[in-house]
Protein backbone atom coordinates (compact mmCIF):
# COMPACT_ATOMS: atom_id res chain seq x y z
CA UNK A 1 0.00 0.00 0.00
CA UNK A 2 1.52 2.81 -1.39
CA UNK A 3 -1.67 5.27 -0.05
CA UNK A 4 -2.43 5.27 3.08
CA UNK A 5 -4.19 8.10 3.28
CA UNK A 6 -6.85 6.50 0.96
CA UNK A 7 -8.74 5.20 3.65
CA UNK A 8 -9.42 7.83 5.82
CA UNK A 9 -13.19 8.14 4.55
CA UNK A 10 -15.46 8.20 1.55
CA UNK A 11 -14.35 9.83 -1.51
CA UNK A 12 -13.52 13.25 -1.15
CA UNK A 13 -14.56 16.18 -3.91
CA UNK A 14 -11.71 17.66 -5.82
CA UNK A 15 -10.27 20.62 -3.47
CA UNK A 16 -12.00 23.70 -3.93
CA UNK A 17 -9.62 27.00 -4.55
CA UNK A 18 -12.65 29.41 -2.76
CA UNK A 19 -14.66 28.84 0.27
CA UNK A 20 -17.38 30.91 -0.23
CA UNK A 21 -21.12 30.32 -1.76
CA UNK A 22 -20.95 28.94 -5.04
CA UNK A 23 -24.01 30.97 -5.45
CA UNK A 24 -25.57 33.92 -4.18
CA UNK A 25 -28.39 36.47 -4.88
CA UNK A 26 -29.49 39.26 -3.11
CA UNK A 27 -32.64 41.42 -3.71
CA UNK A 28 -32.11 39.65 -7.75
CA UNK A 29 -35.19 40.08 -10.05
CA UNK A 30 -35.68 39.25 -13.95
CA UNK A 31 -37.64 40.73 -16.45
CA UNK A 32 -39.24 39.50 -19.64
CA UNK A 33 -40.38 41.81 -22.18
CA UNK A 34 -40.92 44.58 -19.84
CA UNK A 35 -42.64 42.41 -17.30
CA UNK A 36 -41.36 41.38 -13.93
CA UNK A 37 -40.94 37.73 -13.43
CA UNK A 38 -40.03 37.69 -10.24
CA UNK A 39 -37.86 40.10 -7.72
CA UNK A 40 -36.39 40.81 -4.00
CA UNK A 41 -34.80 36.77 -4.55
CA UNK A 42 -32.52 35.87 -1.78
CA UNK A 43 -30.70 32.93 -2.24
CA UNK A 44 -27.59 31.36 -0.85
CA UNK A 45 -26.40 27.98 -1.97
CA UNK A 46 -23.07 26.17 -0.88
CA UNK A 47 -21.16 23.26 -1.90
CA UNK A 48 -23.19 20.22 -1.73
CA UNK A 49 -26.13 22.31 -1.38
CA UNK A 50 -29.51 20.97 -3.14
CA UNK A 51 -31.86 23.72 -3.66
CA UNK A 52 -34.83 23.16 -6.39
CA UNK A 53 -36.74 26.41 -7.59
CA UNK A 54 -40.27 25.64 -7.44
CA UNK A 55 -43.45 27.92 -9.25
CA UNK A 56 -45.90 27.82 -11.44
CA UNK A 57 -45.40 28.08 -15.24
CA UNK A 58 -44.05 31.57 -16.88
CA UNK A 59 -42.99 32.62 -13.30
CA UNK A 60 -39.57 32.39 -14.39
CA UNK A 61 -37.62 29.33 -13.14
CA UNK A 62 -35.84 28.65 -16.36
CA UNK A 63 -34.75 32.10 -16.41
CA UNK A 64 -33.18 32.33 -13.10
CA UNK A 65 -31.12 29.43 -14.01
CA UNK A 66 -30.59 31.07 -17.67
CA UNK A 67 -29.47 33.97 -15.31
CA UNK A 68 -27.59 32.23 -14.13
CA UNK A 69 -25.71 31.11 -17.13
CA UNK A 70 -25.26 34.41 -18.52
CA UNK A 71 -27.64 34.17 -20.66
CA UNK A 72 -30.40 36.79 -19.60
CA UNK A 73 -29.98 39.87 -17.41
CA UNK A 74 -30.02 40.43 -14.43
CA UNK A 75 -32.83 43.43 -13.76
CA UNK A 76 -31.60 44.60 -10.36
CA UNK A 77 -29.58 43.22 -7.21
CA UNK A 78 -26.67 41.34 -7.34
CA UNK A 79 -25.68 37.89 -8.71
CA UNK A 80 -22.53 35.85 -8.08
CA UNK A 81 -21.68 32.69 -9.56
CA UNK A 82 -18.74 30.84 -7.90
CA UNK A 83 -17.27 34.15 -6.80
CA UNK A 84 -17.70 35.62 -10.28
CA UNK A 85 -20.37 37.63 -12.68
CA UNK A 86 -22.56 35.11 -14.22
CA UNK A 87 -21.41 33.59 -17.43
CA UNK A 88 -17.74 34.27 -16.06
CA UNK A 89 -17.71 30.85 -14.52
CA UNK A 90 -19.66 28.86 -16.90
CA UNK A 91 -17.21 26.41 -17.74
CA UNK A 92 -16.89 25.10 -13.91
CA UNK A 93 -21.04 24.67 -14.17
CA UNK A 94 -22.95 21.56 -15.75
CA UNK A 95 -25.96 22.79 -17.27
CA UNK A 96 -28.99 20.00 -18.44
CA UNK A 97 -31.50 22.26 -20.71
CA UNK A 98 -35.27 21.63 -20.24
CA UNK A 99 -36.78 18.93 -22.10
CA UNK A 100 -34.12 16.95 -24.42
CA UNK A 101 -34.08 14.24 -25.69
CA UNK A 102 -32.60 11.85 -28.87
CA UNK A 103 -35.09 10.75 -31.42
CA UNK A 104 -34.01 6.78 -32.31
CA UNK A 105 -32.70 8.39 -35.56
CA UNK A 106 -29.76 9.88 -33.05
CA UNK A 107 -26.86 7.64 -34.20
CA UNK A 108 -24.08 8.30 -32.14
CA UNK A 109 -23.23 6.54 -28.80
CA UNK A 110 -23.89 7.73 -25.23
CA UNK A 111 -20.43 7.96 -24.92
CA UNK A 112 -19.89 10.38 -27.55
CA UNK A 113 -22.22 12.82 -25.96
CA UNK A 114 -20.72 12.98 -22.71
CA UNK A 115 -17.13 13.23 -24.37
CA UNK A 116 -18.65 16.60 -26.22
CA UNK A 117 -19.48 17.40 -22.52
CA UNK A 118 -15.23 17.51 -21.81
CA UNK A 119 -13.92 18.88 -24.58
CA UNK A 120 -16.70 19.33 -27.33
CA UNK A 121 -15.55 23.02 -27.70
CA UNK A 122 -12.36 22.63 -28.30
CA UNK A 123 -11.40 23.63 -32.05
CA UNK A 124 -9.30 21.20 -34.33
CA UNK A 125 -9.13 17.76 -34.67
CA UNK A 126 -8.18 15.65 -31.95
CA UNK A 127 -5.51 12.93 -32.70
CA UNK A 128 -7.33 10.09 -33.27
CA UNK A 129 -4.57 7.46 -31.12
CA UNK A 130 -2.45 7.64 -28.08
CA UNK A 131 -1.25 10.37 -26.14
CA UNK A 132 -1.91 10.58 -22.78
CA UNK A 133 -4.59 13.53 -22.50
CA UNK A 134 -6.47 11.25 -24.52
CA UNK A 135 -5.85 8.63 -22.55
CA UNK A 136 -6.87 11.12 -19.41
CA UNK A 137 -10.09 12.19 -21.34
CA UNK A 138 -11.33 8.54 -22.06
CA UNK A 139 -11.12 7.93 -18.44
CA UNK A 140 -12.84 10.71 -16.85
CA UNK A 141 -15.68 9.93 -19.87
CA UNK A 142 -15.77 6.82 -18.07
CA UNK A 143 -15.96 7.55 -14.47
CA UNK A 144 -18.31 10.31 -15.62
CA UNK A 145 -20.32 7.22 -17.20
CA UNK A 146 -19.94 5.24 -14.02
CA UNK A 147 -20.91 7.43 -11.40
CA UNK A 148 -24.64 7.70 -12.81
CA UNK A 149 -24.74 4.10 -13.85
CA UNK A 150 -24.50 4.00 -17.35
CA UNK A 151 -21.69 1.89 -18.17
CA UNK A 152 -24.67 -0.69 -19.28
CA UNK A 153 -26.24 0.93 -22.20
CA UNK A 154 -23.00 4.17 -22.66
CA UNK A 155 -22.04 2.43 -25.79
CA UNK A 156 -25.38 2.37 -27.43
CA UNK A 157 -26.64 5.05 -30.03
CA UNK A 158 -27.93 7.27 -27.67
CA UNK A 159 -31.15 7.79 -29.63
CA UNK A 160 -32.17 3.87 -28.64
CA UNK A 161 -31.67 4.36 -25.06
CA UNK A 162 -35.14 5.32 -22.87
CA UNK A 163 -35.65 8.81 -21.69
CA UNK A 164 -34.55 7.71 -18.32
CA UNK A 165 -31.11 6.45 -19.42
CA UNK A 166 -30.61 9.55 -21.69
CA UNK A 167 -31.18 11.41 -18.97
CA UNK A 168 -28.62 9.42 -16.86
CA UNK A 169 -26.25 10.47 -19.98
CA UNK A 170 -26.94 14.07 -19.90
CA UNK A 171 -26.04 14.18 -16.36
CA UNK A 172 -23.05 12.32 -16.95
CA UNK A 173 -21.94 15.07 -19.73
CA UNK A 174 -22.85 17.88 -17.35
CA UNK A 175 -20.66 16.37 -14.74
CA UNK A 176 -17.77 15.05 -16.80
CA UNK A 177 -15.57 18.42 -16.56
CA UNK A 178 -16.31 18.22 -12.16
CA UNK A 179 -18.18 21.03 -12.34
CA UNK A 180 -18.51 22.45 -9.26
CA UNK A 181 -22.44 23.89 -9.49
CA UNK A 182 -25.27 21.42 -11.36
CA UNK A 183 -27.58 23.73 -13.34
CA UNK A 184 -30.65 21.13 -14.32
CA UNK A 185 -33.69 22.45 -15.77
CA UNK A 186 -36.55 19.72 -14.81
CA UNK A 187 -34.58 16.45 -15.60
CA UNK A 188 -37.49 14.63 -14.37
CA UNK A 189 -40.11 15.96 -16.37
CA UNK A 190 -40.09 13.32 -19.45
CA UNK A 191 -39.41 10.41 -16.95
CA UNK A 192 -41.74 7.78 -16.17
CA UNK A 193 -42.48 7.76 -12.20
CA UNK A 194 -39.75 4.75 -11.40
CA UNK A 195 -37.13 6.41 -12.72
CA UNK A 196 -38.16 9.84 -11.35
CA UNK A 197 -37.16 8.23 -8.37
CA UNK A 198 -33.86 6.87 -9.82
CA UNK A 199 -32.88 9.72 -11.23
CA UNK A 200 -33.71 11.98 -8.37
CA UNK A 201 -31.74 10.03 -5.69
CA UNK A 202 -28.49 9.75 -8.34
CA UNK A 203 -28.78 13.78 -8.33
CA UNK A 204 -28.95 13.58 -4.57
CA UNK A 205 -26.35 11.64 -4.10
CA UNK A 206 -24.02 13.45 -6.58
CA UNK A 207 -24.83 16.52 -4.57
CA UNK A 208 -24.35 15.10 -0.79
CA UNK A 209 -21.39 12.57 -1.67
CA UNK A 210 -19.32 14.70 -4.44
CA UNK A 211 -20.04 17.94 -2.43
CA UNK A 212 -21.34 19.50 -5.94
CA UNK A 213 -23.67 22.23 -5.60
CA UNK A 214 -27.36 21.49 -7.63
CA UNK A 215 -29.71 24.09 -8.42
CA UNK A 216 -32.61 22.01 -10.11
CA UNK A 217 -35.82 23.86 -11.05
CA UNK A 218 -38.71 21.23 -10.88
CA UNK A 219 -41.85 20.87 -11.77
CA UNK A 220 -43.42 18.59 -9.20
CA UNK A 221 -41.15 18.87 -5.88
CA UNK A 222 -42.42 15.23 -4.64
CA UNK A 223 -39.66 13.09 -5.99
CA UNK A 224 -36.98 15.48 -4.98
CA UNK A 225 -38.47 16.25 -1.67
CA UNK A 226 -36.14 14.21 1.13
CA UNK A 227 -33.04 15.13 -1.19
CA UNK A 228 -33.73 18.38 -0.65
CA UNK A 229 -31.73 21.20 1.53
CA UNK A 230 -33.95 24.02 0.07
CA UNK A 231 -36.45 25.44 -1.71
CA UNK A 232 -36.63 28.80 -3.43
CA UNK A 233 -40.22 29.15 -4.87
CA UNK A 234 -40.96 31.88 -7.54
CA UNK A 235 -44.24 33.30 -8.13
CA UNK A 236 -45.80 36.30 -9.82
CA UNK A 237 -46.41 38.37 -6.74
CA UNK A 238 -42.85 37.43 -4.96
CA UNK A 239 -40.75 34.74 -3.88
CA UNK A 240 -39.50 32.33 -0.97
CA UNK A 241 -36.70 30.71 0.43
CA UNK A 242 -35.71 28.16 2.55
CA UNK A 243 -36.32 24.90 3.94
CA UNK A 244 -38.90 22.49 1.87
CA UNK A 245 -40.91 22.63 5.86
CA UNK A 246 -40.70 26.24 6.11
CA UNK A 247 -41.47 27.30 2.05
CA UNK A 248 -44.31 24.43 1.10
CA UNK A 249 -46.52 25.67 3.38
CA UNK A 250 -50.32 26.71 3.65
CA UNK A 251 -49.65 30.09 4.56
CA UNK A 252 -46.35 30.76 2.55
CA UNK A 253 -48.17 30.05 -0.63
CA UNK A 254 -51.50 31.99 0.46
CA UNK A 255 -49.10 34.76 0.34
CA UNK A 256 -47.78 34.33 -2.81
CA UNK A 257 -50.54 33.83 -4.61
CA UNK A 258 -52.29 36.06 -2.84
CA UNK A 259 -55.37 33.86 -2.31
CA UNK A 260 -56.33 30.63 -0.27
CA UNK A 261 -54.14 27.94 -0.89
CA UNK A 262 -54.04 24.64 1.15
CA UNK A 263 -50.67 22.75 1.86
CA UNK A 264 -51.96 18.62 2.87
CA UNK A 265 -48.83 16.28 3.41
CA UNK A 266 -50.11 12.33 2.35
CA UNK A 267 -49.71 9.58 4.52
CA UNK A 268 -46.25 8.35 2.46
CA UNK A 269 -44.90 12.06 2.86
CA UNK A 270 -45.77 13.57 -0.76
CA UNK A 271 -47.34 16.84 -0.46
CA UNK A 272 -50.70 17.92 -2.19
CA UNK A 273 -51.53 22.03 -2.74
CA UNK A 274 -55.43 22.05 -3.13
CA UNK A 275 -57.07 25.18 -4.01
CA UNK A 276 -53.70 26.84 -6.26
CA UNK A 277 -56.24 29.37 -8.53
CA UNK A 278 -55.29 28.43 -12.06
CA UNK A 279 -55.12 31.84 -13.84
CA UNK A 280 -51.61 31.94 -12.13
CA UNK A 281 -50.38 28.29 -12.83
CA UNK A 282 -51.32 28.23 -16.55
CA UNK A 283 -52.36 24.41 -16.38
CA UNK A 284 -50.04 22.72 -14.46
CA UNK A 285 -48.65 22.83 -11.26
CA UNK A 286 -45.64 23.43 -8.94
CA UNK A 287 -46.72 20.59 -6.67
CA UNK A 288 -49.13 17.64 -7.53
CA UNK B 1 -23.62 12.21 -70.67
CA UNK B 2 -23.12 9.04 -72.61
CA UNK B 3 -19.63 7.64 -74.00
CA UNK B 4 -21.00 4.57 -75.55
CA UNK B 5 -18.14 1.87 -75.33
CA UNK B 6 -17.67 1.73 -78.95
CA UNK B 7 -15.36 2.16 -82.08
CA UNK B 8 -11.72 1.80 -80.81
CA UNK B 9 -12.14 1.01 -76.69
CA UNK B 10 -11.80 -2.37 -75.79
CA UNK B 11 -14.69 -4.11 -72.92
CA UNK B 12 -14.22 -4.40 -69.56
CA UNK B 13 -11.54 -6.91 -69.15
CA UNK B 14 -11.79 -7.51 -65.31
CA UNK B 15 -8.18 -7.08 -65.20
CA UNK B 16 -8.23 -3.69 -63.23
CA UNK B 17 -4.45 -2.66 -63.98
CA UNK B 18 -5.40 -2.80 -68.12
CA UNK B 19 -8.83 -1.24 -67.70
CA UNK B 20 -7.27 1.57 -65.67
CA UNK B 21 -4.22 1.76 -67.75
CA UNK B 22 -6.81 1.76 -70.97
CA UNK B 23 -8.88 4.54 -68.84
CA UNK B 24 -6.39 6.97 -68.00
CA UNK B 25 -4.72 6.97 -71.89
CA UNK B 26 -7.34 9.44 -71.97
CA UNK B 27 -6.47 12.40 -70.12
CA UNK B 28 -10.15 13.37 -70.04
CA UNK B 29 -10.38 10.69 -67.98
CA UNK B 30 -7.83 10.94 -65.69
CA UNK B 31 -9.46 14.26 -65.11
CA UNK B 32 -12.61 12.44 -64.43
CA UNK B 33 -11.25 10.35 -61.59
CA UNK B 34 -9.12 13.37 -60.12
CA UNK B 35 -12.33 15.33 -60.25
CA UNK B 36 -14.40 12.38 -59.13
CA UNK B 37 -12.32 11.67 -55.80
CA UNK B 38 -11.93 15.08 -54.56
CA UNK B 39 -15.52 15.70 -54.67
CA UNK B 40 -16.58 12.22 -53.39
CA UNK B 41 -13.77 13.24 -50.34
CA UNK B 42 -15.51 16.62 -50.05
CA UNK B 43 -18.83 15.91 -50.39
CA UNK B 44 -19.53 12.79 -48.13
CA UNK B 45 -17.50 15.11 -45.36
CA UNK B 46 -19.69 17.89 -45.68
CA UNK B 47 -22.59 15.24 -46.43
CA UNK B 48 -22.29 13.84 -42.92
CA UNK B 49 -22.96 16.38 -41.28
CA UNK B 50 -25.37 17.89 -43.54
CA UNK B 51 -27.48 14.24 -42.37
CA UNK B 52 -26.41 14.80 -38.55
CA UNK B 53 -28.03 18.30 -39.00
CA UNK B 54 -31.34 17.39 -41.13
CA UNK B 55 -30.24 20.01 -42.99
CA UNK B 56 -31.18 17.94 -46.16
CA UNK B 57 -33.62 20.64 -47.03
CA UNK B 58 -31.01 23.12 -46.97
CA UNK B 59 -28.91 21.37 -49.27
CA UNK B 60 -31.42 20.76 -51.36
CA UNK B 61 -32.47 24.36 -52.36
CA UNK B 62 -28.26 25.14 -52.50
CA UNK B 63 -28.10 22.45 -55.03
CA UNK B 64 -31.32 23.19 -56.94
CA UNK B 65 -29.63 26.61 -57.22
CA UNK B 66 -27.00 25.69 -58.93
CA UNK B 67 -29.09 24.87 -61.80
CA UNK B 68 -29.36 28.61 -62.79
CA UNK B 69 -25.87 29.25 -61.41
CA UNK B 70 -24.82 27.03 -64.07
CA UNK B 71 -26.37 27.81 -66.77
CA UNK B 72 -26.25 31.24 -65.86
CA UNK B 73 -22.14 31.31 -66.16
CA UNK B 74 -22.32 29.37 -69.30
CA UNK B 75 -24.61 31.89 -70.96
CA UNK B 76 -22.09 34.60 -70.05
CA UNK B 77 -19.62 32.56 -71.25
CA UNK B 78 -17.38 31.67 -67.66
CA UNK B 79 -17.48 28.29 -66.87
CA UNK B 80 -19.85 26.49 -65.26
CA UNK B 81 -17.45 25.98 -62.16
CA UNK B 82 -17.43 29.62 -61.13
CA UNK B 83 -21.56 29.48 -61.60
CA UNK B 84 -21.67 26.42 -59.59
CA UNK B 85 -19.36 27.89 -56.73
CA UNK B 86 -21.07 31.62 -56.62
CA UNK B 87 -24.32 30.91 -56.55
CA UNK B 88 -24.44 27.89 -53.94
CA UNK B 89 -22.37 29.98 -51.78
CA UNK B 90 -25.01 32.58 -52.30
CA UNK B 91 -28.02 30.23 -51.45
CA UNK B 92 -26.08 29.32 -48.48
CA UNK B 93 -25.76 33.20 -47.15
CA UNK B 94 -29.45 33.95 -47.77
CA UNK B 95 -30.37 30.69 -45.97
CA UNK B 96 -28.19 31.65 -43.28
CA UNK B 97 -29.63 34.92 -43.23
CA UNK B 98 -33.59 33.88 -43.57
CA UNK B 99 -33.43 30.70 -41.18
CA UNK B 100 -33.68 33.63 -37.89
CA UNK B 101 -33.48 32.21 -34.79
CA UNK B 102 -35.99 28.84 -35.28
CA UNK B 103 -32.98 26.23 -35.90
CA UNK B 104 -33.79 23.74 -39.23
CA UNK B 105 -36.96 26.19 -39.83
CA UNK B 106 -36.83 27.12 -43.33
CA UNK B 107 -38.38 30.14 -44.46
CA UNK B 108 -41.16 31.13 -47.18
CA UNK B 109 -38.44 33.31 -48.55
CA UNK B 110 -36.02 30.36 -49.35
CA UNK B 111 -38.69 28.57 -51.12
CA UNK B 112 -39.42 31.71 -53.01
CA UNK B 113 -35.97 32.46 -53.85
CA UNK B 114 -35.57 29.05 -55.46
CA UNK B 115 -38.72 29.19 -57.60
CA UNK B 116 -37.60 32.22 -59.28
CA UNK B 117 -33.70 31.14 -59.78
CA UNK B 118 -34.61 28.00 -60.94
CA UNK B 119 -37.17 29.45 -63.59
CA UNK B 120 -34.37 32.14 -64.82
CA UNK B 121 -31.66 28.67 -64.95
CA UNK B 122 -34.63 27.63 -67.49
CA UNK B 123 -34.36 30.84 -69.14
CA UNK B 124 -30.60 30.43 -69.45
CA UNK B 125 -30.38 27.27 -70.59
CA UNK B 126 -33.29 28.49 -73.84
CA UNK B 127 -30.77 31.86 -74.13
CA UNK B 128 -28.29 28.96 -75.31
CA UNK B 129 -30.16 27.10 -77.38
CA UNK B 130 -28.54 24.06 -76.22
CA UNK B 131 -25.05 24.60 -78.47
CA UNK B 132 -23.05 23.16 -75.37
CA UNK B 133 -24.55 20.22 -73.18
CA UNK B 134 -27.63 21.57 -72.46
CA UNK B 135 -29.55 20.96 -69.35
CA UNK B 136 -29.45 17.75 -69.05
CA UNK B 137 -25.38 17.64 -67.96
CA UNK B 138 -26.48 20.35 -65.58
CA UNK B 139 -29.01 18.57 -63.99
CA UNK B 140 -27.38 14.53 -64.37
CA UNK B 141 -23.67 15.47 -64.15
CA UNK B 142 -20.73 14.80 -67.16
CA UNK B 143 -17.60 13.32 -66.57
CA UNK B 144 -16.35 14.57 -70.36
CA UNK B 145 -14.40 17.88 -70.72
CA UNK B 146 -13.26 18.39 -67.06
CA UNK B 147 -10.41 20.31 -68.02
CA UNK B 148 -7.41 20.43 -65.71
CA UNK B 149 -8.21 24.08 -64.87
CA UNK B 150 -11.25 22.61 -63.27
CA UNK B 151 -9.79 20.29 -61.05
CA UNK B 152 -7.37 22.56 -59.69
CA UNK B 153 -10.17 24.64 -59.17
CA UNK B 154 -12.06 21.53 -57.76
CA UNK B 155 -9.18 20.61 -55.47
CA UNK B 156 -8.18 24.31 -54.45
CA UNK B 157 -11.88 24.63 -52.85
CA UNK B 158 -12.01 21.56 -51.47
CA UNK B 159 -8.88 21.64 -49.34
CA UNK B 160 -10.38 25.15 -48.18
CA UNK B 161 -13.40 23.39 -47.19
CA UNK B 162 -11.62 20.45 -45.77
CA UNK B 163 -9.33 22.08 -43.60
CA UNK B 164 -12.50 24.47 -42.39
CA UNK B 165 -14.38 21.74 -41.41
CA UNK B 166 -11.32 20.14 -40.04
CA UNK B 167 -10.97 23.28 -37.40
CA UNK B 168 -14.73 23.74 -36.57
CA UNK B 169 -15.26 20.01 -37.21
CA UNK B 170 -15.63 19.01 -32.92
CA UNK B 171 -17.47 22.34 -32.21
CA UNK B 172 -19.77 21.58 -34.61
CA UNK B 173 -20.83 18.07 -33.79
CA UNK B 174 -21.36 19.39 -30.20
CA UNK B 175 -23.18 22.48 -31.74
CA UNK B 176 -25.49 20.01 -34.11
CA UNK B 177 -25.73 17.22 -30.94
CA UNK B 178 -26.51 19.74 -28.46
CA UNK B 179 -27.13 22.93 -29.27
CA UNK B 180 -28.03 24.62 -25.50
CA UNK B 181 -25.31 22.91 -23.85
CA UNK B 182 -22.94 23.86 -26.56
CA UNK B 183 -23.78 27.49 -26.32
CA UNK B 184 -23.83 27.54 -22.18
CA UNK B 185 -19.96 26.47 -23.06
CA UNK B 186 -19.60 29.22 -25.07
CA UNK B 187 -19.33 27.39 -28.76
CA UNK B 188 -20.53 30.16 -31.14
CA UNK B 189 -23.72 28.00 -32.46
CA UNK B 190 -25.31 30.61 -34.76
CA UNK B 191 -21.94 31.84 -35.92
CA UNK B 192 -21.17 27.94 -36.31
CA UNK B 193 -24.63 27.20 -38.28
CA UNK B 194 -23.43 29.96 -41.25
CA UNK B 195 -20.08 28.64 -41.70
CA UNK B 196 -21.72 25.62 -42.10
CA UNK B 197 -24.26 26.76 -44.75
CA UNK B 198 -21.46 28.26 -46.72
CA UNK B 199 -19.32 24.60 -46.63
CA UNK B 200 -22.65 23.06 -47.55
CA UNK B 201 -22.56 25.74 -50.31
CA UNK B 202 -19.11 24.80 -51.49
CA UNK B 203 -19.59 21.21 -51.10
CA UNK B 204 -22.59 21.44 -52.99
CA UNK B 205 -21.14 23.24 -56.22
CA UNK B 206 -18.74 20.73 -56.29
CA UNK B 207 -20.55 17.95 -56.28
CA UNK B 208 -22.90 19.28 -58.75
CA UNK B 209 -19.74 19.17 -61.42
CA UNK B 210 -19.90 14.84 -61.18
CA UNK B 211 -23.57 14.00 -60.18
CA UNK B 212 -25.39 17.19 -61.69
CA UNK B 213 -27.69 19.34 -59.40
CA UNK B 214 -30.25 17.06 -59.16
CA UNK B 215 -28.13 14.17 -57.83
CA UNK B 216 -25.97 15.90 -55.46
CA UNK B 217 -27.54 13.72 -52.66
CA UNK B 218 -25.84 10.84 -54.38
CA UNK B 219 -22.51 12.07 -52.45
CA UNK B 220 -23.84 13.98 -50.24
CA UNK B 221 -26.49 11.82 -47.89
CA UNK B 222 -26.78 8.75 -49.47
CA UNK B 223 -22.68 7.79 -48.00
CA UNK B 224 -23.53 9.27 -44.81
CA UNK B 225 -26.88 7.77 -44.22
CA UNK B 226 -24.88 4.00 -45.05
CA UNK B 227 -22.32 5.01 -42.95
CA UNK B 228 -24.24 5.70 -39.68
CA UNK B 229 -26.33 2.94 -40.79
CA UNK B 230 -23.47 0.67 -40.09
CA UNK B 231 -21.98 2.54 -37.06
CA UNK B 232 -22.78 5.33 -34.32
CA UNK B 233 -18.80 6.03 -33.87
CA UNK B 234 -18.39 9.54 -35.18
CA UNK B 235 -15.17 9.28 -36.33
CA UNK B 236 -15.58 6.13 -37.74
CA UNK B 237 -18.76 6.68 -39.43
CA UNK B 238 -17.11 10.05 -41.58
CA UNK B 239 -14.33 7.96 -42.41
CA UNK B 240 -16.59 5.19 -43.93
CA UNK B 241 -18.86 7.97 -45.46
CA UNK B 242 -15.77 9.30 -47.58
CA UNK B 243 -14.68 5.77 -48.22
CA UNK B 244 -18.37 4.63 -49.45
CA UNK B 245 -18.87 8.09 -51.97
CA UNK B 246 -15.22 7.75 -53.38
CA UNK B 247 -15.92 4.06 -54.20
CA UNK B 248 -19.47 4.92 -55.43
CA UNK B 249 -17.96 7.65 -57.49
CA UNK B 250 -14.47 5.66 -59.17
CA UNK B 251 -17.41 2.61 -59.73
CA UNK B 252 -19.86 4.78 -61.76
CA UNK B 253 -16.82 6.24 -63.28
CA UNK B 254 -15.80 3.05 -64.63
CA UNK B 255 -19.02 1.86 -65.49
CA UNK B 256 -19.90 4.99 -66.98
CA UNK B 257 -16.80 4.50 -69.63
CA UNK B 258 -17.63 0.85 -70.39
CA UNK B 259 -21.66 0.90 -70.62
CA UNK B 260 -23.83 3.03 -72.56
CA UNK B 261 -25.55 4.97 -69.79
CA UNK B 262 -25.19 8.05 -67.48
CA UNK B 263 -22.64 9.11 -64.85
CA UNK B 264 -25.24 10.44 -62.49
CA UNK B 265 -27.24 6.97 -62.97
CA UNK B 266 -24.28 4.46 -61.99
CA UNK B 267 -23.09 6.98 -59.04
CA UNK B 268 -26.41 6.86 -57.69
CA UNK B 269 -27.09 3.89 -58.06
CA UNK B 270 -23.99 2.05 -56.52
CA UNK B 271 -24.80 4.55 -53.22
CA UNK B 272 -28.12 3.48 -53.43
CA UNK B 273 -26.96 -0.52 -53.06
CA UNK B 274 -24.70 0.38 -50.72
CA UNK B 275 -27.26 1.94 -48.83
CA UNK B 276 -29.36 -1.11 -49.17
CA UNK B 277 -26.90 -3.48 -48.44
CA UNK B 278 -25.82 -1.66 -45.40
CA UNK B 279 -29.52 -1.89 -43.80
CA UNK B 280 -29.76 -5.48 -45.01
CA UNK B 281 -26.69 -6.26 -42.76
CA UNK B 282 -27.68 -4.18 -39.73
CA UNK B 283 -31.24 -6.01 -39.89
CA UNK B 284 -29.19 -9.42 -40.33
CA UNK B 285 -26.74 -8.12 -37.32
CA UNK B 286 -29.70 -7.23 -35.18
CA UNK B 287 -31.71 -10.35 -35.76
CA UNK B 288 -28.54 -12.28 -34.19
CA UNK B 289 -29.05 -13.20 -30.69
CA UNK B 290 -27.55 -10.97 -28.33
CA UNK B 291 -26.07 -8.54 -30.48
CA UNK B 292 -29.33 -6.21 -31.09
CA UNK B 293 -27.22 -3.35 -29.72
CA UNK B 294 -24.06 -3.37 -31.19
CA UNK B 295 -23.37 0.37 -31.95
Amino acid sequence: MTRPRAVDGPRLPAPRAESGPVLELRAAAARRGGRTLWSGVELTVREGEFTAVLGPNGAGKSTLVKMLLGAAPVAAGEVRVLGARPGQANHRIGYLPQRRSFDASMRIRGIDVVRLGLDGDRWGVPLPFGGPRHRDARQRVAEAVELVGASAYAHRPIGQCSGGEQQRLLIAQALVRRPQLLLLDEPLDSLDLSHQGGVAALIGRICHQEGVAVVMVAHDVNPILHHLDQVLYLAEGGSAGGTPEEVITSATLTRLYGTRVEVLRASDGRLVVVGRPETTGGGHGALR
Amino acid sequence: MVLSADVASPPWSWNLLADFQQMWAYPFMVNAFRAGAIVAVVAAAVGWFVVLRRQTFAAHTVSAVAFPGAAGAVLLGFGAVYGYFTLCVAAALVIAAARGDGEGAESALTGTVQAFLLACGFLFVALYKGLLEGPQTILFGTFLGITTTQVTVLLCAGAAVLAVLALIGRPLLFASVDPRVAAARGVPVRALSTAFLVLLGAATAEASQITGTLLVFALMVIPAATARTITARPGISLLLAVLFSFTATWAGLIAAYYAPYPLGFFVTSFAFSGYVLALGLRALHGALPGRGVAA
